[in-house]
């Protein structure tokens, strides 16, 4: 949405959106104490794991996931056509689901006792599809001004929000994306700001409050921007940036002061921790005051939080690679990367994820050359190949956008199969958001987010029929009783027609 | 003096229309053999068919008896699906080059004076990169649209071909597009109602103008709410002669226009239709075509709350004329796309495909050269690899008015530069 310029022609054609003007973001008051300073656990910690420091994370201590997955039976869907997303395909296998993980993939599984057995002749099992940019809840339907929560844009750095502080969970843009396969999103702030502030990772799960859809120990990501749309807003505004420097001088003075912030909290800490007294007045006496933008962006310097860059332009992507250089972070993912076909190579060699659109181009100037073989040759470069949306239609038919990239990778003469295809729509994007250890792949031991497919998932023709997310059976398409409704929905298709 | 400027321009504009293409090249005879071709007329689906084309028409479409003459090409086209070429009912094509780049940008006028007189015509580019773009992907024809600025009457719109310049403008004006609903309120003041006297002040402005242009002249008459331009633009819709194309998605604005249509006879298409299930059998019976894109089924205004995925599957079954649309420019390619989604969601495969031929050629009034595979239409034809709804199916060759479009575009000539990375050379050197 937020870079949705597309001028289309007549009523609900018209979708010309620009940047919405932003609600109050208001921080809510932290729980006693918290630090910005504890060390990262090196791999997501698991959601009942301890903080490894005294001082708690303040993503632990703060808006803590309340997620818990919905009791269900055991599932075994059988004689279904298995894409993996572990570069495997099994003809007419079958897939055991119990205590929400998958507890194994294979050719010929016995049903334990008291499971429902599905028969998936003629069906495809993939995992769950994962959307990493949505603004779904953000920029809740109806798009009307008083739902438009994804752009703070009041300034270019604005680190300090939370995504998940503007997520509406009753959106009901969330069942249709459902009924799309999607089991996991991220959604993000929009790309107004250089910093637009931190996503928050989700459970496609109906939830009265968000922290119940909230993805267990997935880690934060902060949103980044490039090109056009910083320079627009702001130099609108007669402020800086105006320009492509401008935006790179921006990014830079954030992370000198971010760098300054994190090393005064390092030394305080060690500090108290080598029980020293402090020289009396001395600098590491007191705690630093603590600072909601630059926890977020010293979060990143410590690993600990996701770059998720919007950038189009090739160029533009290689100097903020040599940004992330010049300051000691990473960039996780590149979004909308338009041009990432032109340093595929590039990209492959600093690990970084490209995520793009199968088909979309021309909107806006820095998506001028968008071509359908960009994800193909992202592919062929060994980079991480990633097809994401940043639309409440396109999050619905990812796997449509993912079998058009396909066809034209191989209309250029690439073999790709949809063992291939499928990981663009899970395991890839399950890294790049730092979950892959948990989902992203039908492998024991992962989380049982499972879509059942009437068909191939890269026909037009096909539709998810079964949607589990932690092995509890979440959309139905043959059973109302598994459609959720949002609250917004109610009386409202039918209102008026009494006669 | 104003006023035969304005009959100068319209007359330009209709012999823009009529002027049609020349072909300069020798008549050479092509036959396309082998294929299952969707005639979308009367001859149904032909297996293992043959289409011969011949000066810019098809000669002929049968079955593997068919004649081919000494000479013709052949086509090979086994395993293949030969179809019309795509219509797209509703486009920006040939009139934006960047969305965002106001230069490119010719389809909506922000004058509030010139609006029923504006036609995208003049404004088009056949030269566009956009044109290489959609029609390589068998989109052959498009209605080319005026975008709303702050008019409730939109302007004019044409039906173009994709074959560039030359063989570009099919005819001009195809309809008056008009808003209503939600943008047509807020451009009438900030309510539906407003809008809806709006068009009857322009209407009664426009017959009135029509029977007194000499007191008009002379300044001898009432002021009108419409400039001179814009009544002599709406007259030939308030007589019924030009399609009035409104925009609406609320079932309760469509039930609205229908009423305001009937009562003045025009003659009325309508655009979006995103509730237009609701009262689909009120369309039926008034027997109004409507435009719709398929896959437009989010809450995403107070107008759209019913939107489904089975619109279209509903008003196929209502028995009510519709065409498929994009709305757009750089993707009018995708049109298969949401086709193929409406057949998902329970509308038959032949009026999927024929709500992007057959269907778009009756609507808009060129089903005399256009819209079927028949003896004597203008050779509008794709040869698929395979069913032209799928994802994986691309256009192997496409025609257009017979002539055979090079299956290069920009895009093209950019992956062709970048499939391989590396050298020494920049890349700069290397030209697809």
């Amino acid at each position: 949405m937020t870079d949705t310029l597309r001028s289309l022609a007549f009523g609900a054609l018209t979708t010309l959106l620009g940047i919405a003007p932003a609600g109050c973001a208001s921080a809510a008051p932290a729980p006693p104490a918290p630090s910005p300073v504890a060390k990262a656990a090196p791999e997501p910690p698991a959601p009942e794991a301890p903080a490894p420091s005294a001082v708690p994370k303040p993503a632990e201590v703060a808006f803590p996931s309340s997620y818990q997955p919905l009791p269900s039976p055991p599932v075994l869907i059988t004689n279904a056509t298995l894409l993996t997303a572990t570069g495997d395909r099994i003809a007419r296998g079958s897939i055991l689901l119990r205590d929400g993980k998958v507890v194994a993939v294979g050719a010929s599984l016995d049903a334990p006792a008291g499971a429902t057995v599905v028969d998936g002749t003629g069906k495809w099992v993939t995992p769950g599809i994962i959307d990493p940019h949505s603004h779904l809840g953000v920029y809740a339907a109806p798009g009307v001004e008083a739902n438009a929560d994804g752009n703070e844009a009041t300034n270019p750095n604005t680190a300090e929000v939370w995504a998940e502080h503007s997520v509406w969970p009753q959106d009901p843009q969330f069942p249709l994306a459902l009924a799309g396969g999607v089991t996991t999103m991220q959604i993000l702030p929009g790309s107004a700001n250089l910093f637009g502030g931190r996503s928050v990772t989700v459970k496609n799960v109906p939830a009265r409050g968000v922290y119940a859809m909230k993805f267990p120990g997935a880690p934060y990501g902060l949103k980044m921007a490039c090109g056009e749309n910083p320079k627009r807003v702001y130099g609108g505004k007669g402020r800086s940036p105006a320009t492509r420097m401008g935006n790179v001088a921006g990014y830079r003075a954030a992370w000198i002061k971010a760098r300054e912030y994190m090393e005064k909290w390092d030394r305080y800490e060690a500090r108290k921790k080598s029980g020293k007294e402090p020289a009396p007045g001395g600098r590491e006496a007191e705690p630093p005051a603590r600072d909601l933008q630059l926890d977020t962006l010293a979060g990143v310097l410590r690993g600990e939080i996701l770059v998720q860059n919007h950038c189009y332009r090739a160029d533009e992507m290689l100097t903020m690679i040599d940004v992330a250089k010049e300051f000691g972070y990473k960039v996780t993912a590149f979004h909308h990367a338009v041009e990432a076909y032109k340093i595929a190579d590039v990209l492959a060699a600093n690990g970084i994820c490209a995520d793009m659109w199968a088909d979309w181009w021309g909107f806006k100037m820095e998506a001028f050359d968008g071509i359908r073989e960009n994800i193909a040759l992202v592919e062929k470069a060994g980079a991480c190949a990633i097809v994401h949306s940043d639309s409440a239609d396109g999050i619905q038919r990812l796997n449509q956008e993912a079998g058009k990239a396909m066809a034209a990778g191989n209309r250029m003469g690439m073999h790709l199969k949809e063992e291939d295809a499928i990981r663009w729509l899970t395991i890839n994007p399950a890294r790049s958001l730092g979950i892959e250890k948990q989902t992203g792949t039908l492998e024991a031991g992962k989380m049982a987010d499972v879509v059942l497919w009437s068909g191939n998932p890269f026909s037009v023709y096909s539709r998810a029929e079964k949607v589990y997310i932690d092995g509890a059976l979440m959309y139905d398409r043959n059973d109302p009783a598994h459609q959720p409704e949002m609250d917004f929905e109610l009386g409202i298709r039918d209102a008026g027609e009494g006669q | 003096m104003r006023r035969s400027i304005s009959i100068f321009l319209l007359s330009l504009s209709i012999l823009a229309g009529v002027a049609g293409p020349t072909l300069a090249e020798p008549p050479a005879i092509i036959a396309i053999t082998g294929a299952r071709i969707h005639t979308q007329g009367p001859q149904g689906t032909i297996q293992n068919g043959t289409l011969v084309i011949e000066n810019g028409r098809i000669r002929a479409v049968g079955g593997p008896a068919t004649t081919v003459p000494a000479g013709a090409r052949r086509i090979d086209a086994h395993g293949k699906v030969v179809t019309p070429g795509l219509f797209d009912s509703l486009s920006t094509l040939g009139v934006v080059e960047v969305g965002a780049v106001d230069g490119t940008r010719d389809g909506r006028v922000e004058d509030d004076r010139v609006t029923a007189a504006f036609n995208v015509a003049d404004g088009l580019n056949p030269r566009s990169v956009l044109i290489p773009v959609n029609r390589i992907e068998g989109l052959t024809r498009a209605v080319v649209v005026p975008v709303p600025g702050k008019s409730l009457i939109a302007g004019q719109g044409v039906v173009i071909t994709l074959g560039g310049p030359g063989d570009f403008l099919v005819r001009s004006p195809i309809a008056m597009f008009a808003v209503f609903g939600e943008r047509g309120a807020g451009l009438a003041g900030g309510s539906r109602a407003a809008a809806l006297l709006r068009l009857k002040e322009a209407f009664q402005d426009a017959l009135d103008y029509a029977t007194n242009r000499k007191a008009f002249d002379a300044g001898d008459r009432r002021s009108y709410a419409l400039s001179r331009l814009d009544l002599e633009a709406l007259l030939p819709v308030v007589k019924g002669t030009l399609p009035l194309a409104v925009a609406v998605d609320r079932a309760s604005d469509i039930e609205t226009v229908l009423r305001f249509a009937k009562e003045w006879k025009l003659k009325l298409i309508l655009s979006g239709v995103t509730e237009g299930w609701k009262v689909a059998d009120q369309i039926a019976a008034a027997k109004v075509p409507v435009l719709v894109n398929p896959m437009e089924n989010r809450p995403d205004s107070f107008e759209s709350l019913g939107a489904t995925l089975e619109n279209a599957a509903r008003l196929h079954k209502a028995g009510v004329t519709f065409a498929f649309v994009t709305g757009d420019a750089h993707n009018a390619r995708n049109l298969k796309q949401a086709a193929g989604n409406a057949v998902a969601y329970g509308l038959p495969w032949d009026a999927a495909l024929e709500a992007m031929t057959a269907a778009p050629a009756r609507i808009w009034g060129i089903a005399d050269h256009y819209g079927t595979l028949e003896t004597g239409k203008d050779a509008d034809v794709v040869i698929w690899s395979g069913d032209p709804l799928e994802l994986a199916t691309f256009a192997d060759a496409v025609f257009i008015r017979g002539k055979e479009m090079p299956m290069k575009s920009r895009q093209t000539e950019l992956r062709d530069r970048y499939k391989d990375l590396g050298g020494a050379v920049p890349l700069a050197y290397r030209k697809p």
